[in-house]
């Protein structure tokens, strides 16, 4: 690190927070600056609007989940990012899409109307929604990670389109109880190098502290190329509701059969 | 053929009736507030069409009021003022909004073959346009429009949506009367038949900076972002379209200067041009738009200013919103808040009283907060995200938290920087705990969704002495 004497510190670029925000994602974003001032490391949040220029460097981005409409806003605004983010990515940025950011972060989106908005291509992953009259996706989550060192993640999924993955990425993790990306493959969400996509919405972050870590860790690679020493810190608050929603998953979600 | 089908249909209704009468009854017996609903329920499955049949009943027709926040206040003292105007009112009263609640209210009324009642039904925003028919209606409140329970009702836009097909169809010509501050709202007036009576806030004194981080009104149907010159609850405030010149219209029934005190507020009220002082014995910016809605409903059906006035200052809380009870000794306060809007409105009423503009606030607050997952809370408990519990940092002497997800609860409550001093999730043991820890004198405000509303009040009321509300509602 450049620096040892100064505090470190994260460069995070928060996409849409006005207009991708319909299921909680602000709790990501709360849980991330509560657990950097925890851990002592900065954490500088710039928020990045329909129309507003991406700075210059980012660390970590995050995007949220939106109503069809909003998506539809989005998509044409991202499309503008879609070269600086990918990337962004190829040099080991961190990023965190959920639910309709994810569906955007990946190559194309078909809505229930048949229509097509073009995705980022962070994901190598497709999404179509389904008639209107098909079941959403909607209930508690419970699922093993596919990153070292995660484990069980918990959280509430709600979306209708259904997301299939290219081989050019890897589940986020594998459900055991819930829907996941379509309710048939088993798979939950997508990674690439340090991105991460998924459909577990708002209180993702504050619920699963070792993916907090994880995230904020893999932004400071970024920066420092190196990580920094950071003191143990557990949070028996974040525990213990951790262990409520995968007790709650268990007992009212489906088990996977993928 | 005919004959058959109409008998049929009519030894239907009947069994129908004497059903649900018997599972109103059972259910009184067996001590269960389920009595709200449970009759209807028997009898809306013996006979479909048992709605419509009931609802004439009602023989100075019915007002509907809707929205995502505001409805069981707004219905109360709607039916306050009819009263007060002399009318016998049939009503949904405890909140409960969907059509087997409706059938229970109309199959618990007492008041056989009388002329004249007044029907005032809370429906929920979801099941109204399938159930529009059947209660035509005089008149409908919209009060407003927020994300709610997402996992239940879809996102809000296909709410809007489903309103606005259901006006556009119905061909009554029910008089609309629309919140002019929500810009959710306001263009429904669009698609009216009859008359639209608007209402809305007058009073710059009172306006914020911006819309909340949860608002679900951002853009205009044209595609271009709402410009707002003053900011009053959530989204609702005075907004305009800069692109497609929509904007908030001017409303007929509004509230101008407008004081607020620890336990309610005071303003003139303009009901269509007559002005007249109004004492809300309700705290907080959000009753004022609920007795707004009450108003505006009155004015359509031809009551005057002074009975509207009077009516308001002299209704008491609605079921869980507000009501107070001494319980041990101590004085507690139930609030219910059962989305992000909700909640902020019942944060910004507890934080609001008691300190001035720029004044450092004081930690005066005893707080027992609640939180379930059932399904008419929302399975989803997420929106605690969404809601600004940052405002209580600093006003809060205790918190206790409890609930099926008080774990949940604590966590957001300790991210928004507010210390929690007990998390238990067992209500009974919570409360015992919150008001053995009550310094003397102090009050315990308790905010809660939905089901935990509905569990602290009735072990509140059994300690207190207060008869269950189903008790009270016969005793009217
Ligand atoms: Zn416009």
């Amino acid at each position: 690190m450049s620096a040892a004497a100064d505090r470190p510190a994260i460069r995070v670029v928060w996409l849409y927070p006005e207009l991708m925000n319909v299921y909680a994602d602000r709790g990501n974003v709360i849980a991330l600056e509560a657990r950097c001032a925890a851990l002592g490391v900065g954490c500088e949040v710039t928020r990045v609007g329909i129309g507003d220029p991406l700075p210059e460097e980012a660390d970590l981005v995050l995007i949220g989940g939106g109503q069809d409409r909003e998506q539809r806003r989005a998509a044409p605004d991202l499309a503008r990012h879609a070269g600086t983010l990918r990337a962004w990515v190829a040099e080991d940025a961190a990023m965190l899409a959920v639910c309709g950011g994810f569906q955007l972060f990946g190559r194309w989106y078909r809505t229930a109307e048949g229509e097509e908005l073009p995705g980022v291509g962070v994901f190598d992953v497709t999404t179509v929604a389904p008639p209107r009259d098909e079941e959403r996706c909607i209930g508690d989550v419970l699922a093993r990670s596919t990153l070292e060192g995660i484990g069980e993640v918990v959280g509430f999924e709600n979306h209708g389109g259904r997301s299939y993955l290219g081989p050019g990425v890897e589940p986020f993790a594998h459900v055991e109880f819930g829907y996941g990306n379509n309710g048939a493959d088993g798979a939950e969400g997508a990674r690439v190098r340090e991105a991460i996509g998924t459909y577990l919405h708002g209180s993702l972050l504050p619920r699963n502290p070792a993916l907090t870590d994880h995230l904020i860790r893999a932004a400071l690679r970024h920066r420092y190329g190196e990580e920094p020493e950071l003191p143990e810190a557990p949070d028996p608050f974040a525990a213990r509701a951790h262990r409520t929603a995968a007790a709650v998953a268990r007992r009212r979600s489906r088990r996977s059969e993928a | 053929m005919a004959a058959l089908a109409t008998m049929t249909n009519k030894l239907r209704t009947g069994a129908a009736l004497i059903a649900g009468a018997a599972a109103a009854e059972a259910s009184r017996r067996l001590g269960r507030g389920g009595g709200t609903a449970l009759p209807g329920l028997v009898a809306a499955t013996i006979a479909p069409d048992i709605t419509a049949q009931l609802v004439r009943r009602a023989g100075a027709g019915t007002v509907v009021v809707t929205g995502t926040n505001g409805k069981t206040t707004t219905a109360h003292l709607l039916a306050e003022c009819a009263r007060a105007a002399g009318s016998e009112v049939i009503a949904n009263r405890s909140g409960s909004n969907l059509e087997r609640g409706i059938v229970s209210a109309f199959l618990a009324d007492r008041g056989n073959g009388a002329r004249g009642r007044l029907g005032v039904l809370e429906v929920d925003e979801a099941a109204l346009p399938p159930l529009l028919p059947a209660l035509a209606p005089r008149a409908i409140v919209f009060l407003n429009l927020f994300r709610d329970q997402l996992d239940r009702y879809g996102e809000v836009d296909s709410v809007a949506e489903g309103w606005e097909r259901m006006l556009i169809a119905d061909a009554s010509g029910a008089t609309l009367v629309l919140n002019a501050d929500d810009p959710s709202i306001a263009p429904l007036g669009d698609a009216a038949r009859g008359e639209v009576v608007t209402f809305g806030i007058e009073d710059d004194g009172i306006a914020r900076d911006g819309p909340d981080h949860a608002s679900d009104a951002r853009f205009c149907r044209c595609g271009a972002p709402f410009r707002y010159d003053a900011i009053f609850v959530a989204h609702a405030g005075r907004w305009r379209c800069d692109a497609c010149g929509r904007s908030r219209p001017r409303p007929l029934v509004a509230a101008h200067e407008i004081e607020q005190f620890e336990d309610g507020s005071r303003f003139v009220l303009d009901l269509a041009g007559e002005r007249i002082e109004v004492e809300l014995p309700l705290q907080g910016l959000y009753p004022i738009y609920n007795a707004l809605g009450a108003a505006a409903a009155a004015h359509a059906l031809g009551l005057v200013a002074p009975v509207v006035a009077g009516a308001l200052a002299g209704a008491g809380p609605a079921f869980g919103r507000q009501e107070r009870f001494q319980l041990r000794g101590r004085e507690l306060r139930l609030w219910l808040a059962k989305n992000p809007a909700g909640m902020n409105a019942v944060l910004r009423a507890l934080t609001a009283a008691g300190t001035a503009a720029g004044e450092a606030p004081q930690p005066r607050l005893q707080i027992l907060a609640a939180l379930n997952d059932g399904i008419q809370d929302g399975r989803d408990v997420s929106w605690i995200y969404d809601a600004d519990f940052e405002l209580l940092a600093g006003h809060a002497a205790s918190v206790c938290v409890t609930g099926d997800r008080a774990d949940d609860l604590a966590l957001r409550l300790r991210l928004a920087g507010v210390r929690v001093d007990l998390v238990q999730p067992h209500r009974a043991s919570a409360l015992d705990e919150a008001l053995h820890r009550l310094p003397p004198g102090e009050r315990l405000e308790v905010i809660t969704t939905y089901t935990a509303m509905l569990q602290l009040r009735e072990i509140i009321a059994a300690g207190s002495g207060v008869a269950p509300y189903w008790e009270r509602e016969r005793q009217r």
